[in-house]
Parts: structure tokens; sequence; C-alpha cells
């Protein structure tokens, strides 16, 4: 599982790997949206929670359709499926490497991007808090609609539609506490329905996403 | 170590092959044979557990190593890379260094796979049997894009390999000069029927 992820990361830091693609996508994102709205900081401040959250969720949705489709083409799903490891768990390493490579990064670039949409000060440790506590979910989610749509060719609007309904909870709660935070309101709700969320994708997905994976590769 | 009886699989929902039956023992190795489309694939796919039997029994089947078409190499690691990623998946016992020397892989050893041949990649692609350590291989096509030195080198390996008590079954159309059984897979042709569990494959 070890060697998986460490595999994993490698190819995504080499050249073609599409490490920064995410970033990049929420960086423009973030930085578009003032030019869009205007530079009226009293109108950024209380919708900057929200846009962060919804370009963390595209960013992410942007690289799932290549979590399994290139380990698809080139074979090493099937030498996977017969190695002695659990396709429970490629499937979480596999996550857990989308995760370090996409969630990570946004979570630590959405506190500086946040001075951008005039943020108020008391939401950038909640807004951290939240993404870190919720992109785990996205990975996950993300892992299972891949696992789903692996042998389709060009399956990524497909793969868009199945996760992102499975995207809201997440989206719901991770932006309540970012706003609520930088409100400086009660948080505590939405905080333990964000982990409690990500706590039951992390356990029930991995198996839901090895069946489908069975399936497809059939 | 591998015995299977009166085994059916389908390819898409369609039955094509069964009544398939036969055994394989440590240190053997059975050839399959028959015309492009029969089934061979499938078959292979089946004992590999890719797949599930329409119906039949397969005991056995455990601790196998598949090739497929596909080598399972990623382009941007180099050759050590690939080899040493699959060694550790398969439990770290199999020795990167001789799959190398087996292959004559020492002078690519550094090199990124994507720079390889069509053959050196095959080449790669078989070394990494040696790798996992497995002691059934399950072999789909080994000799496609291979010149015939490493044709030679691949014979070596499998006799190497069943000498040491492995066992092997795999598809090709060349004589690798093994002293193997030969299946031929054409008789076992399935009758035309419906297709199974038609709904299911349909609605997948």
């Amino acid at each position: 599982m070890i060697a998986l992820l460490r595999r994993d990361l490698a190819l995504a830091v080499r050249a073609g790997g599409g490490f920064g693609l995410a970033l990049a996508f929420f960086l423009i994102v973030v930085v578009l949206v003032p030019f869009a709205l205007g530079p009226d900081t009293s109108r950024l401040a209380p919708i900057a929670p929200g846009i962060l959250w919804i370009g963390a969720l595209l960013a992410c949705l942007l690289s799932l359709d290549r979590m399994f489709a290139l380990d698809f083409e080139d074979g090493s799903l099937d030498l996977l499926a017969t190695a002695p490891l659990p396709l429970e768990s490629v499937i979480l390493s596999k996550a857990l490497a989308h995760w370090v490579t996409t969630g990570l990064p946004l979570t630590l670039v959405a506190a500086p991007l946040g001075v951008l949409l005039n943020l108020a000060p008391a939401g950038y440790p909640w807004l951290v808090i939240s993404l870190a506590l919720g992109t785990p979910a996205l990975s996950m989610i993300g892992a299972f609609g891949a696992a789903l749509t692996v042998g389709l060719k060009r399956g990524g609007l497909l793969l868009s539609l199945l996760v992102l309904p499975l995207y809201v909870p997440t989206l719901i709660f991770g932006a309540e506490v970012a706003r609520r935070g930088a409100d400086g309101l009660a948080l505590e709700t939405a905080l333990l329905l964000l982990a409690g969320v990500t706590l039951a994708v992390v356990a029930a997905m991995p198996f839901a996403a090895a069946a489908a994976l069975k399936i497809n590769l059939r | 170590m591998l015995s299977v009886e009166n085994l059916a699989c389908a390819r898409g929902g369609l039955p094509i092959l069964e009544g398939v039956s036969f055994e394989v023992k440590a240190g053997e190795a059975l050839i399959l044979r028959g015309p492009n489309g029969i089934g061979k694939t499938t078959l292979l796919r089946v004992l590999a557990g890719l797949q599930p039997a329409l119906e039949g029994r397969v005991e056995g089947a455990e601790n196998l190593a598949y090739a497929g078409h596909a080598d399972g190499i990623k382009a941007m690691l180099s050759v050590t890379e690939n080899l040493e990623f699959w060694s550790d998946v398969f439990g770290g016992t199999g020795q990167v260094d001789v799959a190398v020397q087996a292959f004559n892989l020492g002078s690519l050893a550094d090199r990124r796979a994507a720079n390889l041949s069509a053959g050196q990649k095959r080449r790669l692609g078989l070394a990494r049997l040696l790798v996992t350590g497995r002691p059934f291989w399950l072999l789909d096509e080994p000799t496609v894009s291979l010149d015939v030195a490493s044709v030679a080198l691949f014979g070596d390996a499998v006799r190497a390999h069943l000498a040491g008590g492995g066992a092997a079954v795999m598809a090709t159309h060349i004589d690798l000069g093994l002293e193997a059984r030969v299946l031929d897979v054409a008789p076992y042709k399935a009758k035309p029927r419906a297709a199974a569990d038609a709904f299911d494959e349909a609605f997948l």
C-alpha cells in the first residue's frame, strides 16, 4: 500500500503528472472573482468562504478521471487486482495520493488566497480547518466515481454528474463552517457534521469503489 | 496445483467457452492454442480471478502472477523503479537485479520506460513476473514483439521457473521449445444460447 502511494506521488510530481493543475485552477477561479464582481470589499467579504469552497471543490473534480484511467489503460489495474493487496487498499491509497496531491495543497493555499477575497480575519483558521476536514471526503467520493467510470472513454462528464450530488453535503457543511467562522458565530454543529460526513465516506466508500472496480475489470 | 473442471466463461455477456477441464501440476506448463477470438484471453482472465466463471470450478488458482496484453509499465518511471514497485506490491520478496539480468535489461536499468522500444517494454513486463515471486504464471501472448534472442531468454526464464517448482498456463501461437502440454481450446467453443444474465450485463 505504501509502495503504491509512493509510486503515485512520484508519478504526480514528474512531468505530465498533473500535480499543479488543481492548484492553478483554484488560483485562477479565486483571482477572477474580484475582477467579475468588482473590488468592493464589503461585497466580497460575505461570499469569500463560499467562493473558496466552490473553487476547491471544482479543482478537486478536475483531476479525478485520471485516478484509475491511466492505470487501466496501461494494464496496471489488472495486475494490481491480482496482487496480494486487497482492492480496497488499492483504492484507499489511490484516494490518499489524490488528496496529498490536490486536497492538501488546496488547503494550504486557501488562506493566502482568502486575502484576495477580503475574508474576515476570524475566518482564516476555520477555512483551513474546514478544508482539511472536507477535502479527504472529496477525494474518497471521487475515487468511487472514478472507479465507476474507469472503463469509459471520455468518462469525465459522467464522472462529474455522478460525483457532484455526493459532494453536496461536504460543500454545505464545509462552507457553513468557514462562513460561521468568518462571522464569529457558533459552528460546532456544522463542524461535527462535516467531520461525520468525511468519516462515513472514508469508512464506506473503499468497499463501494472496490465493488465498482471489480465489475469494470471484467 | 491448478485444476479446472467443466469451466464455462463469457465475454460481453455471451458464452464463448464451455466444458473446459484440465489440470496443471507444479513444474508443468500448459500452452493454450486456438484461433483468434476463441476465448484464450477470457479463459486466462477467469483463471486470474479478474472475471467470474459462468459455471464450473477453478481450484488452486492462488498465488498467481498474470501478464496480459498490457505490461503495466509506467512510462515516467525507470526500468528499475517499475520493477521495484511491483516487487514491493507483491511483498518485497522478489529480486530486482536477478530479473534485470534474466531479461538482459542491465544496460537499460536507469532508462525511463517511455524511451524503451516495444520489445524492450515487453521484456520489462516479463521481468515483472520474476519479481512477483509467485509460483503460478498466467501469460497471455507473452512473446508479442519479442525478437528471436528475447524469445529464447523468455524460454529460459520459463524453464527455470518450472524447474523451481513453478507452473504456467500461457496462450501463445509460437513454439517456445518447451516440453509443455498443448491444449487446443477450439473444441470447447460454446454452442449458441441465450446470454446468461443478459439483464445484469446490460444494466451494468
